[in-house]
């Protein structure tokens, strides 16, 4: 049942709706955005994968199993509230460093995107987890 | 210092996720399940001591000041809560290396383990009313997935009932929160605690009051609201009853103690003996329930609602001694129990059944497991000099001394009828006809160990709280008076904002 149309247009939206979720992650530092609704963006590009070209073949192209992205997201977002622990403040206070990039360029860094990176991934897994085996299910 | 308040919470959240990434291998699994338990319990321990030192602690999350952002916060009674807890995850994890099959440990029971242990450290050591609700849903959502885990049909059926009831006791608590956040404005309790007092519509806060004893006491499973315990307990497999047994009601009963002590106490003559009242019931359905059961792990769960009753009358009576005794009787229970049902899986293993009328002449064959058991059990049923005694007597001199003679001698009853339940265990499964075993398997040397060992830990702190009951009456009278006079508690969170 597979139509060309829509393999086609996957094989262009794909990257596109990453690069959309990616977007969403990190504007939703100061803007509505976040990675809650990234991760969704991103979950939902493999599910529209999975329906042209199957679950075995979207696990395939993710490489990692979603369970392990869940654990490496709650990782990083508990990372992300021990740097203010390791700076004498409590956990989950908020820091922010510039990053010198040279040429004048700076990068203004803060634990919050860390943490909603970890968000982003566990929602990607736990969003993945659910979907893909009730589609494998039939 | 102040990271000791968060170890609890992050130690159980590292686990789970380190076994996410793990997932599949059951030897890793299974090793890093052991190893988080014994870090949290490490973790637990230097928390009582720090607080035992210090007085109680709190730590105000991302620096947020205190009645605007989260607060945890820990005086001694959660710091006591959290040490028994994790010393429940740390036992019956162990117990869990022989008993959990590993087709389980590959759908990540060890996860979901440690994300209960970490929903019931987060309840005990939050400052914040809302997020005790959410804590109380981690624990829901870990506990939904370890009662269905596996997937037999009585396990659904036991599930069933119990991700309703606890639904719908969830939605009360919300309802109830948002009463009083209308009222007050507030949810951080030491704030609450200021500013209850001064409310205009007292009639309100006793509504509240109520919402919030309906919500705990489903939780809690005292009467009228116990029936989805007996349902479900005894379903999952041995080792997430028996965490489930040692803390889950004990959330509940934390909580209840927790809210009747430091923001309800306004009314103090209606609600306390309303308390006092339903204590008397569940202590009564309780030990009749368990009387008329044939099925061990059934047994145990009804006395588990007639134990509560016991916790939950020291809150009723409201002296500084009922409330001793109350936290000593958490302390002596969650081990007792605990450790019954572990036996309680020992000798399913030995005896191929749950069923009292299949088993037998385990005294025989297995001379050590029957006198853990009788530890236990005679510890539950309040013989001297094992801990429950202790726990009784607090809890009978406290309602003598209160002059409420009927609940005194409901306590006394239902001791007695609890030794009775207890004998029938023992007579059933213990003495008698050796039963032909449906498979009597072979333990292997490591198993055995692992069997073994966490039910003789307990027993010996069974015997340990029975025989030194001096230090940990002086822990526990120091809870109740931090319960009685929560300033120190108010000052640790609120600090000069008061």
């Amino acid at each position: 049942m597979t139509s060309v149309i829509l393999a086609t247009a996957t094989r262009y939206l794909m990257p596109m709706l990453l690069l959309f979720s990616a977007f969403l992650l990190f504007r939703g530092h100061n803007l509505p955005g976040g990675g809650f609704i990234g991760g969704l963006v991103a979950a939902a590009t493999f599910i529209l994968h999975s329906l042209v070209f199957g679950v075995g073949e979207t696990r395939k192209i993710l490489r990692v199993r979603p369970v392990k992205l869940m654990g490496l997201g709650l990782l990083i977002a508990m990372a992300s509230g021990l740097v203010g622990v390791f700076t004498r403040a409590p956990f989950l206070t908020g820091k922010w460093y510039e990053l010198v990039l040279g040429q004048g360029d700076k990068w203004h860094v803060g634990t919050p995107v860390f943490f909603d990176v970890g968000v982003y991934l566990v929602v990607i897994g736990a969003t993945l987890i659910i979907i893909l085996s009730l589609a494998e299910e039939d | 210092m102040k990271l000791l308040l968060i170890l609890p919470i992050i130690l159980p959240l590292t686990t789970a996720a380190v076994g996410l990434l793990c997932w599949r291998s059951i030897r890793a699994q299974q090793v890093i399940g052991l190893l988080g338990a014994g870090g949290l319990l490490a973790a637990a321990g230097s928390l009582l001591h720090g607080v035992w030192q210090n007085g109680p602690m709190a730590l105000q999350l991302g620096n947020w000041p205190a009645p605007f952002g989260i607060t945890l916060a820990a005086d001694l009674f959660s710091a006591i809560m959290v040490v028994l807890a994790a010393l429940m995850g740390f036992t019956v994890a162990l117990y869990s290396l022989a008993t959990v099959d590993p087709r389980r440990v590959r759908y990540g029971y060890f996860c979901f383990y440690h994300f209960l242990l970490m929903g019931v450290c987060g309840v005990f050591l939050t400052g914040d009313l809302f997020n005790m609700y959410v804590w109380f849903e981690v624990m829901l959502m870990a506990s939904f997935v370890l009662m269905a885990l596996g997937g037999e049909k009585e396990q659904l059926e036991g599930a069933i009932k119990y991700v309703t009831l606890n639904l719908i006791s969830s939605a009360v608590f919300l309802t109830g929160l948002g009463i009083l956040y209308g009222m007050s404005g507030t949810l951080n309790m030491a704030h609450l605690a200021t500013v209850l007092p001064q409310s205009e519509h007292p009639f309100m806060v006793t509504t509240v009051a109520m919402l919030f004893l309906v919500a705990f006491g489903i939780k809690s499973a005292v009467f009228p609201l116990f029936f989805w315990l007996p349902a479900s307990y005894h379903t999952p497999p041995v080792a997430v009853s028996a965490i489930f047994a040692g803390l889950l009601t004990k959330v509940g009963v934390y909580s209840l103690m927790r809210v009747f002590t430091l923001l309800f106490m306004g009314d103090v003559a209606y609600t306390h003996t309303l308390i006092l009242i339903i204590a008397g019931f569940t202590m009564v359905t309780g030990v009749l329930g368990a009387a008329a059961q044939g099925e061990f792990r059934r047994i145990l769960s009804f006395h588990i609602i007639s134990q509560v009753g016991y916790m939950i009358m020291g809150l009723g009576l409201f002296t500084p001694l009922a409330l001793t005794g109350s936290v000593f009787y958490i302390m002596h229970h969650i081990v007792v129990k605990t450790n019954l049902f572990l036996v309680s899986g020992v000798a399913r293993l030995l005896g191929g059944s749950y069923r009292l009328e299949r088993l037998g002449g385990l005294s025989l064959s297995a001379p050590g497991l029957s006198l853990l058991f009788a530890v236990s059990a005679f510890s539950l049923a309040g013989i001297p000099p094992l801990s429950g005694f202790w726990a009784k007597l607090i809890l009978i001199i406290a309602s003598f001394k209160d002059a409420s003679y009927l609940i005194a001698a409901t306590a006394l009853l239902v001791s007695l009828l609890t030794l009775f339940s207890m004998t029938k265990i023992w007579a059933a499964v213990f003495w008698g006809e050796p039963a032909v075993a449906a498979d009597p398997q072979p333990l292997s040397g490591r198993r055995r160990a692992a069997l073994y060992v966490p039910i003789i830990l307990l027993a010996l702190i069974t015997v340990t709280i029975g025989l030194g009951t001096g230090p940990i009456l002086t822990l526990a009278e120091r809870t109740a008076d931090q319960l009685i006079d929560p300033r120190a508690y108010i000052r640790a969170v609120l600090g000069s904002v008061q």
